[in-house]
């Protein structure tokens, strides 16, 4: 009875509808498939009111967190995003970034512990732009929402986590990112102890989350320690420590909650394979690393170049041929209408660099 | 004494994440940057504690307050409820204050960061955009990001149909008004005040170090690149 309570405080209540969304800076120049399939998904495919207001700006949680931008600066900015959603008549803030989401969560949580620094913020932004605000009635990750929703997408799948030759489950490695409830526990779901959001899409959907040494480890990103071009031996040695720490699990993919997280997994495989011809997946290939958005995508039946995995530097291929997901290899690389734009170099993460398997011209 | 001890706690993060630590070390044992430096966030918060303004001088002069990543993986551990990564925080905007930065190789940083992200943040809105993530400086990112940089609209435009224009999607530029309304925002909470620090005091020490344009681009790109690997 004990335990089932203490578990009550790490549920999360989530709103069902009328959302209002806060796009990414790191989401929407690595992954912008991800916010459009968010967005098809929960209007299309679920029927949910989304606002995508352009008026929004970034939450500026990267300056923030490299300590350029000061706590009151990022406090009237967040102050600002709350009144463009009283203007458009929304209550249920949906952030797209795990930065912003433990920005806002930050944000108000000073609020509520130091009355004085609310009051300012609405005396700058009173000052700055005439407006003024109120609070959300709900804060959520997006993937908040879709773990919230993993029941109805898991009864529309096309496609399970399954291997589609063996039936067995695919391994996946899930990646929360530090923000999402290290710093505000009881605002992820199942805490910084049982983040269970990814966890939850992964088993509703079939497949096997993996349990490792490193599993909570920090992806590497350390803001400053990516960001300046001579700190950034610190990201690649946290990616490698965590990617050295599931390779013997042998999963099947990564499936990340952070933008930031997907994009570091990804592109320090691509950097440790052509450093020293290490990769970490099967059969000399990468480990592909997802967003939960082209994760429930693919359950869903999106067509994978639609979800923007060619943006992917590790080959998403082998995971859609163990799904059954047919694809069509020659459209990998197009531009819009069909256009021939090139193809990317081909890496060592990606097997060999002579590697042509996917060569569109044949 | 207590003199920046004092000017910290006037930082509702040293207040929120320091009260008493009884130096276990959990927060080091979790650190991803105590991993990779020569860095023990035990060890800071204990300097901290002793009030001392000389020793607290020193640290807001090192490199050391500089290494953290601000995961914050050392939050949710602390068994008497501290949070370092804080103690990191008004440090560094501490450090900032008093042009104490630039006495450190790690603190020269920030102005790349200030000109890098701070100014796209006051351009775009965004903390960074596609065209900000210049291959060259990038070579992490790979031969697929270089095929986004070389057809960005190509690709982008397969997402949103708004790419660099007005109206809603991905990536959209941001309407004047609006960008305005953050402008002014910087203005009156103090991050305006932040960036002419940064360089004012960058300025001042590039002459010093020879630069005799002050913090030019040479310089900035000397901070950004430069690494005396005596860091770990």
């Amino acid at each position: 009875m004990m335990k089932r309570r203490s578990w009550q405080e790490y549920q999360k209540e989530i709103a069902d509808d009328r959302y209002y969304y806060a796009r990414s800076c790191i989401r929407q120049n690595f992954f912008p498939g991800s916010e459009k399939a968010f967005i098809d998904i929960l209007q299309n495919d679920l029927g949910k009111d989304l606002l995508d207001d352009p008026k929004h700006s970034s939450c500026t949680g990267i300056g923030y967190h490299s300590d350029i931008v000061p706590l009151e600066t990022i406090m009237t900015v967040v102050a600002r995003q709350f009144s463009l959603m009283n203007e458009a008549g929304y209550e249920n803030f949906v952030t797209s970034c795990i930065t912003s989401f433990g920005i806002y969560c930050e944000v108000l949580s000073t609020w509520n512990e130091f009355p004085e620094t609310e009051e300012k913020t609405r005396e700058n932004l009173l000052k700055a732009t005439g407006r003024e605000f109120r609070k959300p009635a709900s804060l959520a990750h997006t993937s908040d929402v879709m773990f919230h929703f993993r029941d109805q997408i898991a009864a529309r799948a096309k496609h399970r986590l399954v291997n589609a030759v063996t039936g067995e489950p695919l391994k996946v490695v899930e990646h929360i990112g530090c923000h999402y409830a290290k710093i505000f526990p009881k605002s992820g779901i199942g805490g910084s102890e049982f983040p269970y959001v990814l966890a939850g899409m992964i088993e509703s959907w079939g497949g096997e989350v993996v349990d490792y040494p490193e599993r909570r480890h920090c992806c590497g990103f350390g803001f400053r320690n990516y960001l300046v071009q001579a700190n950034r031996g610190y990201s690649i040695a946290n990616s490698h420590k965590k990617l050295e720490s599931m390779a013997p699990y042998k999963p099947d993919f990564i499936v990340a909650n952070c933008p930031g997280c997907t994009m570091f997994l990804d592109k320090w495989q691509y950097a440790i394979a052509e450093m020293e011809g290490t990769t970490y997946g099967q059969n000399g290939h990468g480990i592909p690393v997802l967003t939960y958005e082209e994760m429930a995508g693919l359950v869903l039946g999106y067509n994978p170049w639609a979800l923007g995995l060619q943006m992917h530097q590790v080959d998403v291929e082998p995971l859609l041929d163990k799904m059954g997901i047919e694809y069509d290899p020659a459209a990998k690389y197009l531009g819009r209408n069909g256009k021939y734009i090139g193809k990317p170099a081909s890496a060592v993460v990606n097997c060999c660099p002579t590697d042509t398997i996917y060569d569109i011209r044949e | 004494m207590g003199k920046y001890f004092d000017m910290l706690m006037e930082d509702v993060r040293m207040r929120e994440g320091l009260h008493a630590c009884m130096n276990c070390g959990v927060c080091t044992g979790v650190c991803p940057a105590a991993e990779f430096y020569n860095y023990d966030p035990r060890q800071i918060v204990s300097i901290v504690q002793t009030r001392d303004d000389d020793a607290i001088e020193a640290l807001l002069k090192s490199d050391t307050i500089w290494y953290c990543g601000e995961c914050m993986s050392c939050r949710p551990r602390c068994p008497r409820g501290n949070t370092p990564g804080y103690v990191i925080q008004a440090l560094r905007t501490l450090s900032q204050k008093l042009g104490f930065f630039v006495e450190s190789e790690k603190g020269r940083q920030q102005l790349a960061l200030k000109r890098i992200i701070g100014e796209n943040i006051l351009r775009t809105g965004y903390c960074l955009v596609p065209r900000l993530i210049k291959p060259e400086l990038h070579p992490e990112q790979g031969t697929v990001w270089q095929w986004i940089y070389d057809n960005d609209r190509e690709v982008y435009g397969q997402f949103s149909p708004v790419y660099m224009r007005h109206g809603a999607g991905a990536l959209r530029r941001i309407d004047e008004e609006s960008l305005d309304e953050i402008r002014r925002i910087f203005d009156v909470s103090g991050g305006s005040e932040m960036f002419e620090t940064i360089e004012k005091h960058s300025d001042r020490k590039a002459r010093e170090m020879g630069y005799e344009e002050g913090a030019d681009q040479q310089y900035m790109m000397d901070v950004f690149c430069n690494n005396s690997n005596e860091h770990y």
